[in-house]
C-alpha cells in the first residue's frame, strides 16, 4: 500500500467515525430486544407478563421527542398496532387538537410503535384511549383507587399518568413506586 | 482510475454524511424574512404590524382557545397547556433562543396551532403580525 493510500485510508477511518457517532443516537436499532428481554422481564410487570417492556431500551428520538410535545410519551406498548395505525392517521384530529407531523417523521414514528406495539392487548375496533383497556379499568377501578383521587386537580384525567405513576415516561408502571398526589 | 474511484468514493461518503444532519438553524430575523417574501406576493399585503400580531394572538377567533390560552398573555413566560397542563417554555426569542431558528418546526406548529384557534391555516401576513409581535416582548 502506497503512502497516498494509508493516507485516503486514515481520512476515510476519520470520516466514517465521526458520522457514526453522530448517526448512533438517531438510527440506532434493537433487533436482538425480544431475546434480550424474553427472560428478564417475564413477570416483571405484576399480572400482565407482557415478556418485553413497554418501552423497548432502544427508543426512538424522533418519537420521544414528538409525541412528548404536549403529554408525555405514551410507551408503544400500551396500544394495540391497530391503534397505533389508526392514531397517527388521524393526528390532525388529535382528541380536539391538531397534532399533525409530515409525512416522513409521522411514518418513522408509527414504524416504531407499530414494532413495539403491545402483545397482549388484541383489540379489532382499534381504541385509541389507553383507559379503555379492561386492563386498565382493572387496575383503576373503585376497589383499587378511592374515586376522590380522579377529583384531585394535580391528577385532572387518566390521560396525566405520571400524576401518580412516576416512572410513566420510562414505560413503568410498577405499582410498588405508585405515589397518589395529596 | 484507482484514484478517480477512491475520490469519488470519499465524495459519496460526505454527501451522504450531510444528509444525515438536520436542517441548518436560522435565526427569528431569518424566519421573518422567509415569511415576508411569501407575504409580499399576495394581495393586500402591508407591512408587518406588532399591534396587529398581538391583537391576533390574544384574543378568540373560531374556537375556544386564543394562542394565549397556552402561551399567556405574556409570551416571554412560561405557559402551559390548556388541556393536560404540560408547561410550554416561553415562546418569545428574548426569552427562549431556541424559538423560531428552525423553518420546519415554525411550519409544523403554525399549521397545528392556527388550525386549533382559526380553524384554518393562518396567512403569511398573519404570521408575519404574529412573529413581529413575538419579537418586540421583551424579557
Amino acid at each position: 500500500m502506497s503512502i497516498k493510500d494509508q493516507k485516503f485510508f486514515r481520512i476515510l477511518a476519520v470520516t466514517l467515525l465521526a458520522m457514526s457517532v453522530t448517526m448512533t443516537a438517531a438510527q440506532a436499532d434493537d433487533d436482538d430486544r425480544d431475546e434480550k428481554y424474553g427472560g428478564k422481564y417475564s413477570g416483571k410487570y405484576g399480572g400482565e407478563n407482557r415478556g418485553k417492556p413497554l418501552l423497548p431500551a432502544q427508543t426512538n428520538a424522533k418519537f420521544q421527542q414528538e409525541c412528548s410535545s404536549c403529554h408525555i410519551a405514551y410507551a408503544p406498548g400500551l396500544l394495540p398496532a391497530k391503534s397505533w395505525r389508526r392514531m397517527m392517521a388521524g393526528l390532525d384530529q388529535h382528541f380536539g387538537s391538531d397534532a399533525s407531523l409530515d409525512a416522513e417523521d409521522s411514518r418513522e414514528i408509527t414504524a416504531f410503535l407499530v414494532k413495539n406495539a403491545s402483545n397482549r392487548w388484541s383489540a379489532p375496533t382499534a381504541p385509541l384511549r389507553i383507559s379503555e383497556s379492561a386492563w386498565f379499568k382493572r387496575q383503576h377501578d373503585a376497589h383499587e383507587i378511592n374515586p376522590a383521587v380522579w377529583k384531585n386537580p394535580k391528577v385532572k384525567s387518566p390521560a396525566n399518568c405520571s400524576a401518580c405513576h412516576p416512572q410513566a415516561e420510562r414505560g413503568d408502571f410498577n405499582e410498588h413506586d405508585i405515589r397518589m398526589p395529596r | 482510475m484507482f484514484h478517480l474511484f477512491r475520490a469519488s468514493g470519499l465524495a459519496l461518503v460526505a454527501v451522504a454524511g450531510l444528509a444525515a444532519q438536520p436542517a441548518f438553524a436560522e435565526t427569528p430575523g431569518e424566519i421573518q424574512a422567509s415569511i415576508q417574501q411569501e407575504a409580499a406576493g399576495t394581495p393586500g399585503f402591508q407591512e408587518f404590524s406588532a399591534a396587529r400580531g398581538e391583537s391576533l394572538f390574544k384574543s378568540k377567533h373560531a374556537n375556544d382557545w386564543s394562542c394565549a390560552s397556552c402561551h399567556t398573555d405574556n409570551p416571554a413566560a412560561p405557559g402551559k397547556h390548556a388541556k393536560t397542563g404540560k408547561v410550554i417554555d416561553p415562546l418569545a426569542p428574548s426569552a427562549n433562543a431556541g424559538r423560531f431558528t428552525s423553518p420546519k418546526k415554525v411550519a409544523k406548529w403554525f399549521k397545528r396551532n392556527c388550525n386549533d384557534v382559526l380553524d384554518r391555516v393562518c396567512t403569511p401576513q398573519e404570521k408575519g403580525d404574529v412573529l413581529a409581535y413575538l419579537l418586540t416582548v421583551k424579557k
